[in-house]
């Protein structure tokens, strides 16, 4: 019994959350990956676009929300994720024509572009929050809890509760379409294989005669619509503040690189590593440790590894060691 | 068929083509040859599209085409291979072949949804075209492997194939030789050959093998030091003092470096 207790309580505060947040990185770092695949280089107003996409997904969640137009138990913000991807298309193809575009033809150092990418985060970063402000918004609506920990402690006659939010589920559930799809159209369509083809060789890939500024725009598109939906779980999981997602940037690149740079495969595998390390690590397994131990007898401290003020540094010591033992990452990506 | 005027390939004060003009007359198999660094592979890349030239003009039937992007020159009918060997490493032999022909249905995001059936037909008719031509190259076995897998002649051998996937009209060879067995060598010469009469290409090749270029090419034009030195056919070109001269001239001088050194 004291063992079921402690499973359920890693359960329901390592394993759950941490497949929640590996499915939210994971999609951030498919953008961030593609980027560097076709682009070649690090773009780092990734975590603004994703800002952007859902910004534009929670005013619209807003109006939908006065007109009385919902999904039921499922959040609203669904409905709104078209007009959030719309947006950021137009934001990123706005800025690929704007600044991106010049750097290409002059044939910039990958490091110039990366630089140039600080500078449109900084711009996005201004133009957030001009629109929204920079305060902490909540904007999942709908059933709140797929399993509630009282129901579940009924159920079962355990003493430790499970919960498992709605949005939880339906992170996974959406990062599992979302990835089918990308993987579909990366392999089985032309237009993929043409994006794949010039991430490969580009200078093989412009004398198939392959066309680089469509390849470049239909990446962007790409890449818009997985920042928009892994900024859109991410806000409706915890909670959309502009700010976080500069933050989320460094577990995100982490969660790229870790998999390997311009692998989509290793994006994902990266996504869930990075997740579940930050998570285990710096969880407070004071309780699962009481039920495990001797009757009556509880550890004095936390039972921590790290305090979670510490959550990022676990995503840059991953992201050392990786670079240390396997430069190109575990799904052997482009070498950084 | 190409006419080129005066290029200049200037890296830095380095001066790899030095006011090369010449013409390639339309159904020939012209050889280019030359010692190494005379500037032939920098004359491609200006040809092609890799590279802009610092000045000079390129001509494709009449029609300047200096400094055009290498995807605009393919859909002219302009194509080369490397002389090192390029692939798209992550996709099979097959699928590398398959990639060629551009402006195809499937590109267009639109049709990838919703044209799903004529993408299909397209698709196995390529399949096909890919498959006989991995066939003519007799490297039909390497089809399924990972292009970045295979070895370095059978990476040749697809760089020629490639060729070999649409209907083009000027094909520059960059030493596909190199590196390639001596029986699969006339193998290829006879597909240069075939798709020269059968087909109509007109090519460029450069080539160091000069049994090679004898069987081939007619004319033969000699680079050195970034310019034309001369042209003619191949047994003209090899009873040429200046060109006998200029091979063992550069030999002899490597010679004595070394030995200086
Ligand atoms: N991108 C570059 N930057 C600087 N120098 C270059 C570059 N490409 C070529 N060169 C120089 O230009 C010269 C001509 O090179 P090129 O590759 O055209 O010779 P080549 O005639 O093809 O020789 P080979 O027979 O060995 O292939 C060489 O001395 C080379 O060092
Ligand atoms: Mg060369």
């Amino acid at each position: 019994m004291d063992f079921l207790n402690a499973l359920v309580a890693f359960t329901n505060f390592v394993i759950v959350p941490a497949s929640a947040y590996g499915a939210q990185l994971a999609i951030g770092a498919l953008g961030v990956t593609l980027i560097y695949g076709i682009l070649r280089f690090s773009n780092f107003a990734h975590g603004e676009t994703m800002a952007f996409g859902t910004m534009v997904v929670l005013l619209v969640t807003g109006l939908f929300q006065q007109w009385g137009i919902s999904l039921g138990p499922l959040p609203t913000a669904l409905l709104a994720l078209p007009f959030g991807i719309a947006a950021a298309a137009a934001l990123v193809l706005f800025t690929d024509k704007t600044v991106y575009k010049f750097y290409r033809r002059v044939k910039a150092a990958p490091v110039m572009l990366v630089i140039v990418s600080m500078g449109v985060m900084f711009m996005m970063n201004g133009i957030l929050r001009m629109i929204i402000g920079t305060d902490d918004r909540r904007f999942a609506d709908g059933e709140r809890f797929i399993i509630r920990a009282r129901d579940f402690k009924e159920w079962t006659g355990l003493s430790e509760g499970l919960a498992i939010r709605t949005t939880q589920v339906l992170t996974i559930v959406v990062a599992l379409i979302t990835v089918a799809l990308l993987f579909w159209f990366l392999n089985k369509t032309r237009t993929g294989k043409s994006m794949r083809a010039y991430s490969d060789n580009e200078d093989l890939a412009l004398l198939s005669g392959i066309n680089p500024e469509r390849v470049v725009m239909i990446t962007w598109l790409v890449v818009a619509a997985l920042a928009t939906v892994a900024g859109t779980l991410y806000g409706l999981d915890k909670s959309f503040k502009p700010f976080v997602y500069m933050q989320l940037l460094l577990p995100i690149f982490a969660s790229a690189i870790v998999g390997g740079l311009g692998s989509p495969l290793g994006a994902i595998a990266g996504g869930f590593v990075i997740a579940f390390s930050e998570i285990t690590l710096t969880y407070a397994f004071k309780k699962v440790v009481t039920y495990l131990g001797p009757d009556g007898w509880s550890p004095d401290g936390l039972v921590q590894l790290l305090s979670t003020d510490y959550k990022f540094a676990v995503s840059f010591a991953i992201l050392i060691i990786v670079l240390l033992f396997k430069p190109t990452g575990l799904f052997k990506g482009k070498s950084v | 068929m190409i006419e080129v005027r005066d290029l200049h390939m200037h890296f830095g004060g380095f001066r790899a083509v030095d006011g090369a003009s010449l013409t390639i007359e339309k159904g020939t198999i012209t050889g280019l040859i030359g010692p190494n660094g005379a500037g032939k592979t920098s004359l491609f890349n200006c040809i092609a599209g890799v590279l802009t030239p610092t000045s000079g003009h390129v001509f494709f039937d009449g029609e300047e085409i200096t400094g055009m992007k290498p995807h605009n020159l393919f859909h002219k009918g302009i194509l080369r291979t490397f002389q090192i060997a390029h692939e798209f490493h992550s996709m099979t032999c097959r699928e590398n072949l398959m990639m060629v022909p551009a402006g195809q249905h499937g590109e267009t995001l639109w049709n990838t949804w919703f044209g799903r059936k004529r993408i299909a037909d397209e698709e196995r008719a390529l399949r096909a075209k890919a498959d006989e031509v991995l066939e003519f190259l007799t490297i039909e076995h390497i089809s399924d492997l990972k292009a970045g897998e295979v070895s370095g002649g059978q990476k040749k051998l697809l760089e020629l194939g490639r060729t070999m996937m649409v209907d083009a009209k000027m094909v520059f060879l960059d030493e596909v030789g190199a590196g390639v067995n001596r029986t699969l060598l006339y193998t290829i010469g006879d597909a240069i050959k075939r798709l020269n009469v059968e087909r109509g290409y007109t090519f460029c090749m450069i080539e160091h093998d000069m049994d090679f270029i004898k069987q081939l090419c007619d004319p033969v034009i000699v680079m050195a030091q970034g310019s034309v030195m001369a042209t003619g056919t191949a047994d003209e070109i090899m009873s040429n003092e200046q060109v006998i001269e200029a091979y063992l001239g550069t030999g002899v001088k490597n010679k004595k470096k070394e030995s200086a050194s």
